[in-house]
């Protein structure tokens, strides 16, 4: 006869036989989640399958709470935990105590999807991004307090620009709750109100490690800062959520630093290039003048004035010889003409006819001349003018008529 | 001296006076004025790149979880 078990009993030898397996108690098993529930207790519930089966799931609270990504549907993880049997509903399941996506492809999955979702909300706007501070006076750093990337800042801030303040936020940069540690240290680095520009960022390493610059509340932390963002985390070709969201991406953490502090040595070398500009351009402005007030003091008119006087007189010399000159030309025209005048009444003058051999006679009393017979009478006395001397005659007769006889 | 110049408005301000004397259409009296600013700017300048070491400090949590600043000990050692 063979002994009858209840339920309860059988239940609980299925149950040993899974807790004492060696493999079950401990198991690392990969696939593919499906049918997931996030409760409203915190417990995760979902199905892990793969091409030919599945096991149920259940991931606690506790367990959960720390994951540095939210499980999806589709999403192929590798889970660690132990099966066991369910005495309630007489199921085995699977209990899992960690999640990791399994390799690359569901982290690229993750960050593909983040990056479209806040790139539709214009969280990479160009219109968002704020111009860095030139010369900040005060640097807030978020990262790791012992890791390369705080070295490399402060070695090449300090090297660039001595005289500038920093404050650290130190933070885990990787691992459950770094991204919570870094959205409280940029926060926090906001309230201290004299930040001008905030670093936050860490050395390279594997997408994992990097993983908390990829989850959305660092992005989101980023994008609500009142403080202007550089984003530093991993080498040249690790891009990161918060590298989009941030005001600026530095390739490197030490590429963050130039970015924040422009080089003292440099601004020296500007700072003595202008000043050398000035003096110049003052010395040669004063050259000038100078050499405009050498030029005017020597011009002839200050250095010689009489000069002036001379050279006016000799002028005036000049024009007054030419008006005599002149003068004397207008005068002796004049003095030619008059001789021609004279010749031409010497011509008619009557001693010239006198000298032709005609004679004139003149009333001896009146000095009349006189032209016709008429004019006289017998006993008359009248003068007779000759070339050369005068007859004085009496009148015996007088004749009309031209009868010469 | 007015040290709430801002460098970078300073540094503008002074390329422009070197350009205004350079450019030497200037009175007398503006080369002078110029001049003399820009002398200024440059003390100005050079005293914002000299001023004091920077201080390197830390944000850590007190007793009460309340962040409180100290100043930073170096605690460089490598390693993240």
């Amino acid at each position: 006869m063979k002994p009858i078990f209840t339920v309860s009993e059988v239940t609980t030898i299925i149950k040993s036989l899974f807790d004492s397996n060696e493999i079950l108690r401990q198991v690392y098993i990969r696939g593919e989640i499906s049918n997931f529930k996030h409760h409203v207790s915190g417990h995760m519930y979902f199905t892990l399958k793969d091409e030919k089966s599945q096991i149920r799931c259940v991931m606690f609270r506790d367990a959960n709470r720390l994951l540095p990504f939210t499980p999806e549907n589709g999403m192929r993880v590798i889970v660690l935990g132990f099966i066991s049997v369910f005495a309630k509903n007489g199921e085995y399941q699977l209990y899992a105590e960690d999640l990791q996506p399994d390799g690359i492809g569901a982290l690229h999955i993750a960050f593909e999807k983040l990056k479209a979702k806040l790139d539709k909300e214009g969280l990479f706007g160009a219109e968002r991004k704020r111009p860095i501070p030139f010369l900040p006076k005060k640097i807030g750093i978020v990262t790791s307090p012992t890791g390369a990337a705080i070295r490399d800042l402060l070695t090449v801030i300090k090297r660039r620009f001595p005289n500038v303040d920093i404050v650290i936020a130190p933070t885990l940069v990787q691992g459950t709750g770094a991204a919570d540690e870094i959205c409280a240290a940029i926060d926090e680095l906001n309230k201290l109100g004299d930040i001008d520009v905030i670093i936050v960022g860490r050395g390279g390493g594997s997408i994992e490690e990097l993983w908390a610059f990829n989850e959305e509340k660092v992005a989101r932390a980023i994008a609500s800062s009142g403080i202007p963002v550089i984003s530093a985390v991993g080498h040249e070709t690790d891009y990161t959520i918060s590298d989009f969201v941030a005001d600026k991406r530095a390739p490197t953490p030490s590429a963050a630093g130039e970015m924040a502090v422009p080089s003292k040595a440099v601004l020296k070398n500007e700072i003595r290039h202008l000043n050398l500009r000035l003096l110049n351009a003052m010395a040669r402005y004063i050259g000038t003048e100078r050499q405009k007030l050498e030029y005017l003091s020597k011009l002839p008119v200050f250095k010689r004035p009489q000069t002036y006087i001379i050279n006016n007189r000799l002028a005036l010399d000049e024009i007054i010889k030419k008006l005599l000159r002149e003068m004397d030309i207008y005068l002796s025209e004049k003095r030619a003409l008059l001789n021609t005048y004279t010749e031409k009444l010497e011509v008619l003058s009557p001693i010239s006819i006198l000298k032709r051999g005609y004679s004139i006679c003149m009333d001896a009393d009146s000095k009349r001349i006189i032209k016709s017979a008429k004019d006289a009478k017998e006993g008359d006395m009248v003068v007779i003018l000759l070339s050369e001397g005068s007859l004085v005659c009496n009148v015996k007769e007088c004749k009309e008529g031209n009868e010469n006889t | 001296m007015n040290t709430e110049y801002k460098y970078e408005d300073a540094i503008a301000r002074l390329e422009y006076i070197a350009g205004q004397l350079e450019k030497g259409d200037l009175t007398l009296e503006e080369a002078l004025s110029f001049f003399e600013e820009g002398i200024k700017l440059i003390k100005i300048c050079s005293k914002i790149l000299d001023e004091a070491e920077g201080k390197v400090q830390v944000l850590t949590k007190d007793l009460n979880g309340d962040f409180v600043i100290k100043d930073f000990d170096g605690g460089l050692e490598a390693g993240e």
